[in-house]
């Protein structure tokens, strides 16, 4: 095959092949989750110790080594964007989704191979322009990963780089978006129809719709908040705008609130697509290693599906506080309550799954089964969030912040990273070292929740957030102490993460190699597939013969979906 | 590379589409979100004033009815180019791509000039939110005809090469590039009249 | 149908079709050129711009992009996007101007 005279940099770094671009995706990733950790690390140094230099680096970063409140605003909204748009998205959907919804629908490539390939450098580029922003004059962008105008568009710093990567990435995100749906929908295997696939492939492609669809608002927000930076216009610029004690230079007409609404309209759909690769994930770890078919594999497919719908009539409850009327509100807390209700069923059917099943605690399981109770609090504290009377006190708190970051921190990264120690063996051909494994996880799982648990506490006292030092305020001078156990924890998280990150890249070459290309005994059509897989993934078709789970707790009998035979 | 991907030039026995005609109506469909929240914005913005002139006070309306039918037109031609690859007639095909092309041009060229009118006067985004999104909004539409431009010209010139060895994939691609282009056309049938005529 | 397997008097048959819906759209554009010169109360206005400019849209959509005779993949994919299309247009009468205080906002 032509394949194996290609030269280096057409086979792994200009590569059209789903599996090269699904990892290329997953190592930069890696490494923008990484520096995300990196900028919350400065953040959490400050707020345990307002005021203090930072150490080894702070001299580089300002004057006087401290922290200085725009150093801080920057921070935040840096860490927000790099580690949803350039980390969890790019991680779920661009590498676990590119790697294995070809494999687990039975087709060779995803549809569009060049155009796959395209939509990673385009990602790649965005991510560079990200980065080159922290050198701007004025430092990056630091109007939150929100990006609120008025303040967004009059603030004299890189801003406009950031929307010009926000511009690139969502390309990148449209193009991928359309390659999974079409993979999924034309080229799966023979045998393989709707009703057969793995919930990871449901999963998939219902965030690529929630993609395609809900993308396209904030690209146009995006393209007239540049309008209004670099031309001069209004659209978010109200009439008569006063910027210390001066009446701002604008045309003005324009509403902030046009860019909120623009801008939720995509960013709540956006956390579905952070959590449902997650959840999908989680099926296949937990069906894998409970031995056990999934509980109620039709309602979770329709659990997911209303979700994905629902994801896109709830946007305005980040706006409760906007001052907005009793109609409006009470349409969007209803719509809010009703998303509740197909979350719930995702986690029981999980839960129930695990129900007089043969657990096997192998690392991959202890991230997918800690996923469910985190996920379970991450959820339930945004109840009191999505209610008006309750949001009116929690709003903009510390509440907020350990609510969305118990569903993507202890949710979805704990989930992927079970699937990276999951499918290792299957894009390597070894395994990753069991007792790190176990280390990574304990270490993990303990720090992660002193790290976000003191939120909900804090929140409640009303200590606000996006603050660089809580003292000011007597009520965040009280809960100060809760301060220092969090970052404390925090840095052990950090350092928690090494021998996972020594884990990933030594195994590849000393891992133990797996004796046949299925260590898991699992079911789904990847399985089938040699570990690594070959260039065109299955050198004789495969053909599916029954539903994705069919493992027998009574009798331990194993049928995948792709072996013909009964017995 | 070496994969064989199917039902590249025949349809999917299933769906009934090839991959890349389904591929196309999703792109579209992300598009018609992308027009849909600049149309939200122009009539935010129009809610929220009490001094938003009237399109056809201060717009060029000859000017811009001559691009409706220049682009309206070449919806015909495009089409006409895919049918004339139906009936295996390369000639035609070419002939009515090239009158698409130039009705294209002449699309841009009829937008240089009113811009520039516009310029002339000291009208920028900057002098007023009607402004701002008239030229945003035809600015995105306009960016949009260069993209279909470059595609069209790319199947029109050495692209056509692939009607010699796979005439079904070939004609499925002018298809596509097709379907876009009058996605183009239709969103200008929604701006011309609610930038200029009302 | 849509645009696979046509016989050569089917394509025939279309490409008549392309020039007739030509003929229509330049037809409605000058109606919809020459309403605007009447002047009407603004809501009249929007609303009769509205159905000449849907109308000619569904002519382009229907005969030229063959969706008469498409398949549901994409009838599927364009219904649920034309739901979302709806949410998007009614965020302008979420926001709190004055003059429609009172209208969604209360």
């Amino acid at each position: 095959m032509a394949h194996h005279e290609m030269p280096f940099w057409k086979k792994y770094i200009f590569s059209t092949d789903h599996k090269v671009i699904g990892l290329q995706y997953g190592i930069t990733a890696t490494f923008f989750l990484l520096f995300g950790f990196f900028l919350m690390i400065l953040m959490r140094w400050q707020l345990a110790y307002p005021g203090a230099e930072i150490p080894l680096i702070g001299k580089a970063l300002t004057e006087t080594g401290a922290m200085t409140p725009e150093l801080y605003n920057a921070l935040g909204a840096m860490h927000g964007t790099i580690m949803i748009f350039l980390g969890v998205v790019p991680m779920g959907v661009g590498a676990f989704g590119n790697y294995l919804v070809p494999l687990q629908v039975g087709a060779c490539d995803m549809a569009f191979p060049k155009l796959n390939m395209m939509s990673y450098w385009v990602y790649f580029v965005g991510g560079v322009i990200m980065m080159a922003s922290f050198l701007m004059p004025g430092g990056a962008a630091a109007s939150g990963w929100t990006s609120y105008p008025p303040l967004s568009v009059i603030s004299n710093n890189a801003q406009t780089v950031w929307l010009i990567s926000m511009v690139f990435l969502i390309t990148s995100s449209l193009l991928g978006s359309v390659n999974t749906i079409v993979t999924a929908i034309q080229l799966k295997a023979k045998g393989q129809n709707f009703m057969r696939w793995p919930i990871h492939v449901w999963a998939q492609v219902t965030t690529a719709f929630l993609l395609l669809l809900a993308f396209p608002p904030l690209e146009a927000a995006a393209v007239l908040q540049l309008a209004d930076r670099v031309f001069g216009s209004s659209f978010f610029l109200p009439s008569g705008l006063v910027v210390s004690g001066e009446k701002w230079a604008a045309a003005g007409g324009g509403n902030p609130l046009l860019w909120q609404h623009l801008f939720w309209f995509l960013a709540h759909p956006e956390v579905y697509v952070l959590i449902l690769p997650a959840v999908g994930v989680v099926c296949e770890i937990v069906t894998a290693n409970a031995r056990k078919p999934l509980y109620g594999y039709k309602t979770m497919v329709y659990s997911i599906l209303f979700l994905g719908f629902m994801s896109f009539i709830v946007w305005a409850h980040h706006m409760f506080m906007t001052g907005m009327g009793v109609t409006l509100s009470s349409f969007f807390q209803a719509t809010t309550m009703i998303i509740s209700i197909p979350s719930v069923i995702i986690l029981t059917t999980i839960l129930l799954t695990l129900w007089g099943a043969s657990i096997r605690f192998s690392v991959p399981m202890l991230f997918a089964t800690a996923f469910l109770p985190m996920f379970a609090i991450g959820g339930l504290t945004g109840l009191p969030l999505g209610l008006t009377a309750s949001d009116i006190h929690l709003h903009d708190t510390y509440y907020v912040i350990g609510h969305f970051h118990y569903v993507v921190a202890p949710g979805t990264l704990f989930a992927l990273m079970g699937g990276v120690y999951y499918w290792y063996p299957k894009f390597s051909g070894r395994k990753m070292n069991e007792t790190l494994g176990k280390i990574h996880f304990w270490t993990s799982f303990v720090a992660i929740n002193f790290v976000f648990m003191p939120m909900f506490f804090m929140g409640s006292k009303g200590v606000s957030r996006r603050m660089y030092d809580q003292t000011v305020y007597t009520h965040g001078a009280a809960t100060q102490s809760w301060n220092v156990v969090m970052s404390t924890a925090a840095f052990v998280l950090l350092f928690a993460q090494i021998p996972f990150i020594y884990n990933m890249f030594t195994a590849w070459k000393t891992g133990k190699k797996v004796e046949n290309d299925n260590p898991w005994d699992a079911t789904t059509l990847e399985w089938a597939a040699s570990s690594p897989p070959p260039h065109e993934n299955f050198p004789t078709p495969v053909e599916v013969y029954r539903d994705p789970y069919s493992y027998s707790p009574t009798t331990g009998k194993v049928l995948p979906q792709f072996a013909p035979q009964e017995g | 590379m070496a994969v064989h991907i199917p039902y590249i030039d025949k349809p999917n026995p299933v769906t009934g589409v090839t991959n890349a005609k389904l591929g196309i109506w999703l792109f579209l469909a992300s598009e018609v979100m992308l027009f849909g929240a600049l149309f939200s914005a122009l009539i935010t913005l129009r809610l929220g004033v009490n001094d938003w002139p009237h399109g056809y006070e201060v717009l060029n309306v000859p000017l811009a009815t001559l691009n409706t039918v220049v682009l309206i037109f070449s919806s015909v031609t495009v089409v006409m180019a895919w049918a004339a690859l139906k009936m295996n007639n390369l000639k035609q095909f070419k002939t009515y791509m090239s009158l698409t092309l130039l009705m294209s041009f002449i699309f841009l060229i009829v937008k240089a000039i009113e811009y520039g009118s516009k310029f002339s006067h000291g009208i920028s985004p900057a002098t007023s939110n009607f402004y701002a999104i008239y030229f945003v909004i035809t600015g995105l539409h306009g960016l949009h005809i260069i993209g279909g431009i470059i595609v069209n010209a790319y199947l029109l010139g050495p692209g056509s090469k692939m009607w010699s060895v796979e005439p079904e994939r070939f004609t499925g691609r002018i298809e596509c590039a097709g379907l876009y282009w009058h996605f183009v056309d239709l969103v200008w049938i929604f701006l011309f009249p609610i930038l200029y005529l009302l | 149908m849509a645009s696979e397997h046509m016989t050569l008097e089917e394509v025939k048959k279309h490409t008549r079709t392309y020039w007739v819906i030509f003929g229509a759209l330049l037809v409605l554009t000058a109606v919809t050129v020459a309403i605007s010169y009447v002047h009407l109360p603004f809501f009249w206005a929007v609303v009769l711009a509205l159905v000449v400019a849907s109308t000619k849209a569904s002519l382009v959509a229907l005969y030229f992009m063959h969706l008469i005779s498409e398949k549901t993949a994409i009838y599927l994919t364009l219904g649920l996007t034309a739901v979302l299309f709806v949410f998007l247009i009614v965020i302008p009468w979420m926001i709190p101007w004055a003059e429609v205080r009172g209208w969604f906002v209360s």
